[in-house]
This record gives structure tokens, C-alpha cells and sequence, in this order.
């Protein structure tokens, strides 16, 4: 790993201080430290390719005569394409339904039923909404016992049925549920899928169409490697989502994925998670995690 | 097939397949110089030739793999201990791996150490209906170093063949819960001296280059002995296992290619390497 991409970048371009400028010759050493970085960041090595282009046109012509460390010239660069590539203002969520309905996807093991549980806990909390879980999770052994234990401890009502083995079914008859009972929000957990079980897919293309939600939210481990693209792409042809969720990032892992996911999709990053706990939970900020992925 | 000239186009075309598998740049350096090494000698190969150069280059950096349990009678039982980052198929591992020792004729029992995930317990003790073995648990929050203990004395006990411990997931940062695998270990080494025969890093094949980490501190934690690489039915390559068991000379034993019991399958050098190529 690049621990100091500053440094890196600084042994790269100092040779380019006695020209003065950054020109396409002598900056290619430079942009292919970048570029390494990122891959090593887990970026897409495609996106990382295109993304290095960009900073390449933004690079080309400015003066590093007076810059004292040109490292920092080009890492300014850097940092704020990345930022800008994940997006601006936090987005929130669409809360305008009546019940407003939030749909969770992604592979397994990704943190979509922890998510459900911090997200429930969130909108309790911060929103002063009044949530109902739905366990429409109806493979994973104890699926639906491990998100009854998330409603109690965050003390949100889980609506679950163990007879029923239609996701779609249990959904439709939880929102009737909730609508009976005050409950405003409807967050729906479901199985972890891969975008290529193409029966699975269309289960959760079915909930998509019959439970039509307010937001559907792709959850996705910050982990991920290059595969994230793919995934990423295959899921969003299918539920079209609102946005995403990256979970784990009490990891040290740099999360080059938020890039790869965003230039893909081009859907907002809106949530992390940040923990097992269900108090770990934050909003996404671009520029945190662009520091992040270039380990600053 | 015509003799093509391997130049810097076919050279970028392999480092592209190599780094989308997520091999990582270092370890993708280390094989496209071995194969300039070896081109150097002979400048114009066969397509054929250089796949076959490559596939040995990549499965010269796997380190060597013995499927067997030890059948030496003082170890038993042969204990398993379970462990990696959260969500990376540890727990569905054990129910898969205790139906193939099930199928082996031996006699196995799952221990449910962990005591912290919602349902952990729960979950692992329908794996225990499913494969039709025993399991020893104790409450949710319950000390995990304790239902480790518990299992593998009913091991002995019972004269079990196989212990497969499962553990709650943690990442490798959080110094406590790393800790606390130590001291698991520790704890079992009362029961038997030789507990566990074998510590397991379950590595979800879709992860990227923070499983090099992952395998470092496990490693410096528990003394890591072989990895599981899981969630393969995927569209991800798991290319990341090759720089790892290159570097800490860990064998990749069984990979996991779906969530049912039967849905694991041991590790074969051959097949993984002909998997980047296909497509
Ligand atoms: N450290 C950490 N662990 C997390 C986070 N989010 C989820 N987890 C853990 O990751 C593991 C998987 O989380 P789940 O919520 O069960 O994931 P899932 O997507 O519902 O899994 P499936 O239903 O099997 O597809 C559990 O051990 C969670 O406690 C996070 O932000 N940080
Ligand atoms: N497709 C696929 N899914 C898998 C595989 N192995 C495990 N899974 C799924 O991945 C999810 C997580 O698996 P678990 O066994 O609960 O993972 P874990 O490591 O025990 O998780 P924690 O205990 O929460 O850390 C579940 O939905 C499993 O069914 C595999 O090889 N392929
Ligand atoms: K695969
Ligand atoms: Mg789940
Ligand atoms: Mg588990």
C-alpha cells in the first residue's frame, strides 16, 4: 500500500520541476503512481484509468516553478476530482410516502439486515418516524430470528411470517400491516442474492414492482474489489436503486469501490456503516472518503 | 497456431487480467517480469506457450496444499477453529465442512463460540439439524473462550473425530476482539495441547486488496494454517489469495462456490488459475 501517495508523487514529479510545467511527457510517471494507488485502493482499474485521463487534463499546463512540494500540487488534484466524482450534497432519503417504503438489496453478507436494523433505529431517532422491519429474508438459516433480535434491541416492531416462503407476499401483507398501525416507514430486509442467480434476481425484481418503494437502497461491503463494478451494474439494470450503502468501513480497507460504484451507477453514496452496533451509522461525505482512499 | 510475437500489447492485456482478478499491482509486477524473464529467451511463443508459462508462473505462487487430516490417534480430536472478518461465509463454511467430514464416515461437533452476533447461535444450530450433527452452545453474550472449552471436552469426551468451532466475525483492527481469538485458542489448549489443528481464514472472494491485511493480522493473532476462499459462484475471481498465500505461505484448502451444504469443494491449483481465463 501507498502509505504517503505525497511523497510518492513527489519523488515522480520532481524531475518535472526543472521544466517547470506539467506537460503529457513528463507527468505520465506521475499519473501512473496515481493510478496504482487507486488499483491498490481497490478502484476499478478501468475507472482508475479514465479517472487518471481527467486529472491529466486538469494537470497539463500548471506551473510547479514556484510549488515547493509538487507532490501536494497534484494530490490537491487528485483529492478534489475524487470528490467531485462521488458526489455533492448529502442526498437523504424520499420519506413521502404514506407509508414510505425502503427496499434493501446487495450480495450476501454485504450488512443489509444490520443496515435495516441501524437505518429503522436512525429514522426512530433522528426522524422521529415511527419504523416497521420486514424479514424478507426467507433462506439464510435464523435469517428472520436475527432481525427479530435487531428489533428488539433497537425496540422497532419486525413483521415477519415463518409459514411464508413468498418474499413479495410477506411485503405486500406487511405494508397493509402498517398502514393499519401507524407505522410510516416499512423497511424491507431481503436474502443476499448475486447479480447472476437469475432467479433470485427476479424475486427482488418482483418485490420491486409490487411493493413500488419510496427507496431502494444497494448495500455493498467496502471491501469489495474490482468485482464491485459488475455487481454494482448488474443489480442497478434490475432495481434501478436510489443509492447505496457502503457497510464496514470500521475496517481499515480504503474503499476505492465508492469510486468504481459511483462512476458505474452514477447513484448517490448516502450511507456508511461504521460497526456492528446499531448506533453505527453515518452519512456519506465525498471528501472524507476521498481522503480515505488515497490514505491521507 | 501461428507463433505471435509477445510484446507490450499482449503484456498489458494479461496485467488487465490479472489486476480485474484483483491480484494486486505488487503481485502482478512479480508475474508479467517473470514471464518478460522467460520470453527474453525465446521472443516469439505460441499463444498456447505463453498461457501455459503463465498459469505456471501464477500456480508456482500458490503455496503446496495436503488434503488430509492428520490421522495421527494421539491428536484427536482434530480441532478447527473458524475465523475471518464479519459476513465472509464462516458459519455456512462449518456446516459445509462438517457434511463433508460427515460424508467421510468421521463423527464431528460444531461449537457455536459465537455469542455476539444477532442469531449467530441460532443460525449455526440449524446447520447442526441440517448435517444431522451435535452442537455445544451456551447464551447469547456468554464468554465465547468457554463454549470453545465446553466443545472440544465433549469432543474428547465422546471421542469425536472433527471440532469446528465457529467464531463471530470481527476485522483485523479492532486489537480486543483479536485478542480475544488468542485467548479462545488458549483455552482450548487446556482440554488438548495440540488445540487447535488447524486455524481457518475464511476470505470472501469478492474482497480486493484488503484481504492482504486481513490475512497479516489473523496470522499475527492465531497463526493462521490454511484460508477458505468463499462466495465463488460469483462473478469475482478471488485473484487476491494468490499474492496472499504467496507471501505467508498459507494454503488455500477449500473454496465455497454457494450457500448450500454440499456447496464447497477443496482447493485445486489448476482449475483456480484456468477460472481468470475463462470468460
Ligand atoms: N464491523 C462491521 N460489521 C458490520 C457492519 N455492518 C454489518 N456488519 C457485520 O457483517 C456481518 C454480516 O451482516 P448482515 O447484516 O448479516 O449481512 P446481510 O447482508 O444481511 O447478510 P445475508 O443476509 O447473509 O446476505 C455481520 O457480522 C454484521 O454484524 C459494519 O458497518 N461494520
Ligand atoms: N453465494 C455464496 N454465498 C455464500 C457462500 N458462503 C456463504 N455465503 C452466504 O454469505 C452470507 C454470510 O455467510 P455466513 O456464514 O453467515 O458468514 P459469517 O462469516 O459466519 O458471518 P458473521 O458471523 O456475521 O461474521 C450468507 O448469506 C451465506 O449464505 C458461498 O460460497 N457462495
Ligand atoms: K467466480
Ligand atoms: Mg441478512
Ligand atoms: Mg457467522
Amino acid at each position: 500500500m501507498f502509505d504517503n501517495l505525497s511523497d510518492k508523487l513527489d519523488n515522480a514529479l520532481h524531475l518535472l520541476k526543472g521544466h517547470g510545467q506539467i506537460t503529457e511527457v513528463n507527468v505520465a510517471e506521475t499519473l501512473k503512481e496515481v493510478r496504482r494507488a487507486l488499483v491498490d485502493a481497490d478502484v476499478n482499474y478501468k475507472i482508475a484509468k479514465t479517472f487518471t485521463d481527467t486529472v491529466k487534463e486538469k494537470a497539463l499546463g500548471q506551473n510547479v516553478l514556484k510549488t515547493l512540494k509538487p507532490g501536494d500540487l497534484m494530490v490537491k488534484i487528485v483529492k478534489d476530482e475524487l470528490t467531485e466524482l462521488m458526489g455533492g450534497d448529502a442526498e437523504g432519503l424520499d420519506l413521502s410516502g404514506h407509508p414510505s417504503i425502503i427496499l434493501m438489496s446487495g450480495l450476501q453478507g454485504s450488512g443489509k439486515t444490520t443496515f435495516s436494523g441501524k437505518l429503522a433505529n436512525f429514522l426512530k431517532k433522528k426522524k422521529a418516524k415511527n419504523p416497521l422491519l420486514v424479514a424478507g429474508d426467507v433462506y439464510r438459516p435464523a435469517a428472520i430470528d436475527q432481525l427479530h433480535v435487531v428489533g428488539e434491541q433497537i425496540d422497532v416492531e419486525v413483521f415477519s411470517d415463518k409459514e411464508e416462503k413468498n418474499p413479495v407476499k410477506i411485503s405486500e401483507r406487511a405494508i397493509a400491516h402498517a398502514k393499519s398501525n401507524g407505522f410510516d416507514v416499512v423497511i424491507i430486509d431481503t436474502a443476499g442474492r448475486l447479480a447472476i442467480d437469475e432467479v433470485l434476481m427476479k424475486e427482488i425484481s418482483s418485490i420491486h414492482h409490487t411493493v413500488k418503494p419510496n427507496e431502494t437502497l444497494f448495500v455493498v461491503d467496502a471491501m469489495t474489489g474490482q468485482d464491485a463494478v459488475n455487481t454494482a451494474k448488474a443489480f442497478n439494470d434490475v432495481l434501478d436503486y436510489d443509492g447505496v450503502v457502503l457497510t464496514k468501513l470500521d475496517g481499515d480497507t480504503r474503499g476505492g469501490a465508492a469510486i468504481s460504484i459511483k462512476s458505474v451507477v452514477d447513484k448517490p453514496l448516502k450511507f456508511i456503516g461504521t460497526g456492528e452496533k446499531m448506533e453505527a451509522l453515518d452519512v456519506f461525505h465525498p471528501s472524507r472518503m476521498a481522503d480515505r482512499i488515497l490514505g491521507m | 497456431a501461428g507463433k505471435s510475437k509477445v510484446d507490450a500489447a499482449v503484456l498489458d492485456d494479461l496485467e488487465e487480467v490479472l489486476i480485474s482478478s484483483d491480484v494486486g499491482v505488487a503481485t502482478t509486477i512479480k508475474i508479467i517480469d517473470r514471464i518478460e524473464d522467460r520470453v527474453a529467451k525465446d521472443k516469439y511463443l505460441g499463444t498456447e506457450e505463453l498461457n501455459k508459462i503463465l498459469r505456471e508462473e501464477i500456480a508456482s505462487l500458490l503455496a503446496e496444499n495436503e488434503h488430509k487430516l492428520d490421522d495421527d490417534d494421539e491428536k484427536k480430536p482434530y480441532v478447527i477453529m473458524v475465523v475471518g472478518v464479519n459476513g465472509v461465509g464462516k458459519t455456512t463454511t462449518i456446516g459445509k465442512l462438517a457434511t463433508l467430514f460427515k460424508n467421510q464416515g468421521l463423527s464431528v461437533v460444531l461449537g457455536a463460540a459465537d455469542t455476539f452476533r444477532a442469531a449467530a447461535v441460532e443460525q449455526l444450530d440449524i446447520w447442526s439439524k441440517r448435517v444431522e450433527v451435535p452442537i455445544v452452545k451456551q447464551k447469547m453474550g456468554s464468554d465465547p473462550a468457554s463454549v470453545a472449552y465446553d466443545t472440544v471436552q465433549s469432543a474428547v469426551k465422546k471421542n469425536v473425530d472433527v471440532v469446528l468451532i465457529d467464531t463471530a466475525g470481527r476485522l483485523h483492527n479492532k486489537v480486543n476482539l483479536m485478542n480475544e481469538l488468542t485467548k479462545i485458542k488458549r483455552v482450548m489448549q487446556k482440554v488438548v495441547k495440540h488445540a487447535p489443528n488447524e486455524v481457518l481464514l475464511v476470505l470472501d472472494g469478492s474482497t480486493g486488496q484488503n484481504a492482504f491485511e486481513q490475512a497479516k493480522q489473523f496470522t499475527a493473532a492465531t497463526e493462521v494454517t490454511s484460508l477458505a476462499v468463499t462466495k465463488l459462484d460469483g462473478t469475482a475471481k478471488g485473484g487476491v489469495v494468490i499474492g496472499i498465500s504467496d507471501q505467508f505461505k498459507v494454503p488455500v484448502k477449500y473454496i465455497g462456490i454457494g450457500e448450500k451444504a454440499t456447496d464447497l469443494q477443496l482447493f485445486d491449483k489448476q482449475v483456480f488459475v484456468d477460472s481468470f481465463f475463462s470468460q
